[in-house]
């Protein structure tokens, strides 16, 4: 079975920083992938290499077995990315619902011209609102995003996200700033995607939330790979554990202390 | 009636002019400060080509033309800078055309082209012709503005980041943008030529690409109602009242510090406001 995405071998630098160091992984399709790693792993650098923000001086990614390491980020999207930022960005201009009614037209968005000759938007508008249904934010379609809390804004990026029909799904840290009782939610409604059949990768902090959810992890630490696999079996790894509660904190030392 | 043809023609020509603006400014949300080049363009293009005995309706079309090609290719150097910067680098094509023009001998230089040959039509027949093609570009701005393409000029101006994780290609709309935009300065350049019939390098000015710029943000960023609406007034109140024709560019400072500090949506949102709290009264 071929992997729906690859990353093999990604080194990103910046000036004299390795963001990333020969990392990779592969995603199988219909996986629920967490990727994990402490503050400054390469995380959010692995996850722009993937999107085409970042262009890594070494590695190849590809996308059902074509690459699109130097693709721009709007070609990678139309080949099947569908991403969800870490800070959400809403057109702060528009409605809600008028937010994802756009994604959900990208056939007519795909060139100027087609987009030129188009004017009817009730097909799009329907299939968005049904969007902010599964994402459970239906009641507040017409509000203007400014007025809403994160929690809802974080619903919002992800049905924009689900709009462009994607292959696979990415989600920078969706339930960062949400309280106990939304991520949890959040985190239901994300399983239920990807039990729908949607790739899903996850970047995330919530350590529980992640366990909880997720088939597959894969840590990274200072930019290269440090373990993968099943979830339980990866938490117990020693070095995944020192790497999320330092190397300093060691028992012996705890003991000598007291 | 004579007075009142020349001013309505001077009008219909400001509204071309400040709905070119609107297209690149007021919808795609990218700003200019130079787009009376463009104006200049066509003007000296669409001269050029009459006075050499071609046809008027040949010199129009090819001052259309020639400004947006020109737009295009400034457009394609200007992708990558945004807000401020886009401001200074327009301003600096605006410079450029001027600096070229007041050089080139066979433009007239300093002393500008006079002598410009009529469009062959009638005083009257000309305003019609700048009547009608003011409310065809007008009804195009409306309809492009709720079709798909207006909603991702919509994206663009509010967040080109968000809408190229949308999938959009963001260079090739802005380009779209300015491309229209300037081919329609370009159009009406070449009718602004043909109506005074003497162009010079200061007729396409930096104080015109602000009193284009004050038009739009006047009348309400990408609203087209409001753009016609003040293109149509400040174009003639200075044709009007000399002593606001000798303060003109005092006026438009002023008028485009008072929008932008007190209503940021220029008339169109005034009047949406002021609809908004009779409407919601009981």
């Amino acid at each position: 079975m071929t992997a729906l995405l690859s990353v093999k071998g990604v080194t990103v630098r910046f000036g004299g920083v390795t963001a990333l160091e020969d990392a990779g992984f592969d995603l199988q399709p219909g996986e629920l992938l967490g990727l994990l790693g402490p503050n400054g792993a390469g995380k959010t650098t692995m996850m722009r290499s993937i999107t085409g923000v970042v262009t890594p001086q070494a590695g190849e990614v590809t996308l059902e077995g074509h690459p699109i390491t130097r693709l721009p980020t709007h070609q990678r999207v139309r080949r099947g990315l569908g991403l969800s930022q870490q800070i959400v960005r809403p057109f702060r201009s528009m409605s809600v619902v008028d937010n994802v009614t756009l994604a959900a037209g990208h056939a007519k968005t795909a060139s100027p011209l087609t987009a030129l000759g188009r004017r009817l938007r009730s097909a799009e508008r329907e299939r968005a609102l049904e969007l902010l249904l599964q994402v459970g934010i239906s009641e507040v379609a017409e509000s203007e995003p400014s007025s809403l809390p994160l929690g809802m804004l974080k619903r919002l990026e992800v049905a924009r996200a689900l709009a462009l029909d994607p292959k696979l799904l990415l989600l920078d840290e969706p339930l960062a700033g949400l309280n106990h009782l939304e991520a949890g939610r959040l985190a239901d409604t994300i399983v239920a995607l990807n039990e729908s059949g949607l790739s899903i990768i996850l970047i995330e902090h919530n350590l529980s939330e992640v366990l909880r959810i997720c088939q597959r992890l894969v840590v990274l630490d200072n930019g290269r790979n440090l373990a993968a696999g099943e979830p339980r079996a990866v938490m117990d790894d020693p070095a995944v554990q020192a790497a999320y509660l330092g190397s300093g904190a060691k028992p012996d030392e705890e003991r000598a202390d007291a | 009636m004579a007075y009142e043809i020349t001013l309505l023609t001077a009008m219909g020509i400001s509204v071309i002019f400040a709905l070119s603006l609107n297209l690149i400014t007021g919808f795609c949300g990218q700003i200019s400060l130079g787009h009376a080049a463009f104006y200049g363009i066509g003007a000296y293009c669409a001269a050029m080509i009459t006075k050499s005995g071609l046809p008027f309706p040949l010199a129009l079309a090819a001052g259309t033309l020639l400004a947006g090609v020109i737009g295009t290719v400034v457009g394609i150097a200007s992708l990558r800078v945004r807000h401020d910067f886009l401001a200074i680098t327009t301003m600096g094509v605006g410079f450029l055309f001027l600096g070229i023009v007041r050089q080139q001998d066979f433009l007239g230089g300093e002393m500008g082209l006079s002598g410009i040959p009529g469009s062959g039509l009638s005083k009257a027949g000309f305003m019609l012709l700048v009547l009608v093609i003011a409310a065809a570009a007008a009804a195009f701005s409306l309809y492009l503005k709720r079709s798909w393409m207006g909603y991702v000029f919509d994206s663009i101006a509010d967040d080109e980041d968000t809408a190229r994780m949308l999938g959009i290609d963001v260079s090739r709309y802005k380009l779209s943008a300015f491309a229209m935009g300037t081919a329609l300065a370009g159009l009406a350049g070449g009718l602004y030529a043909h109506n005074i019939r003497f162009i010079d390098p200061d007729s396409f000015g930096f104080v015109e690409s602000i009193t284009v710029l004050a038009m739009v943000v006047v009348g309400g960023i990408g609203s087209v109602w409001g753009v016609v609406l003040a293109a149509a007034v400040l174009s003639v109140l200075p044709l009007w009242l000399q002593f606001i024709s000798d303060y003109k560019l005092l006026l438009y400072g002023a008028l485009l510090f008072c929008v932008m500090r007190f209503s940021s949506n220029g008339l169109a949102g005034m009047v949406t406001a002021l609809a908004k709290r009779a409407g919601g009264r009981p």
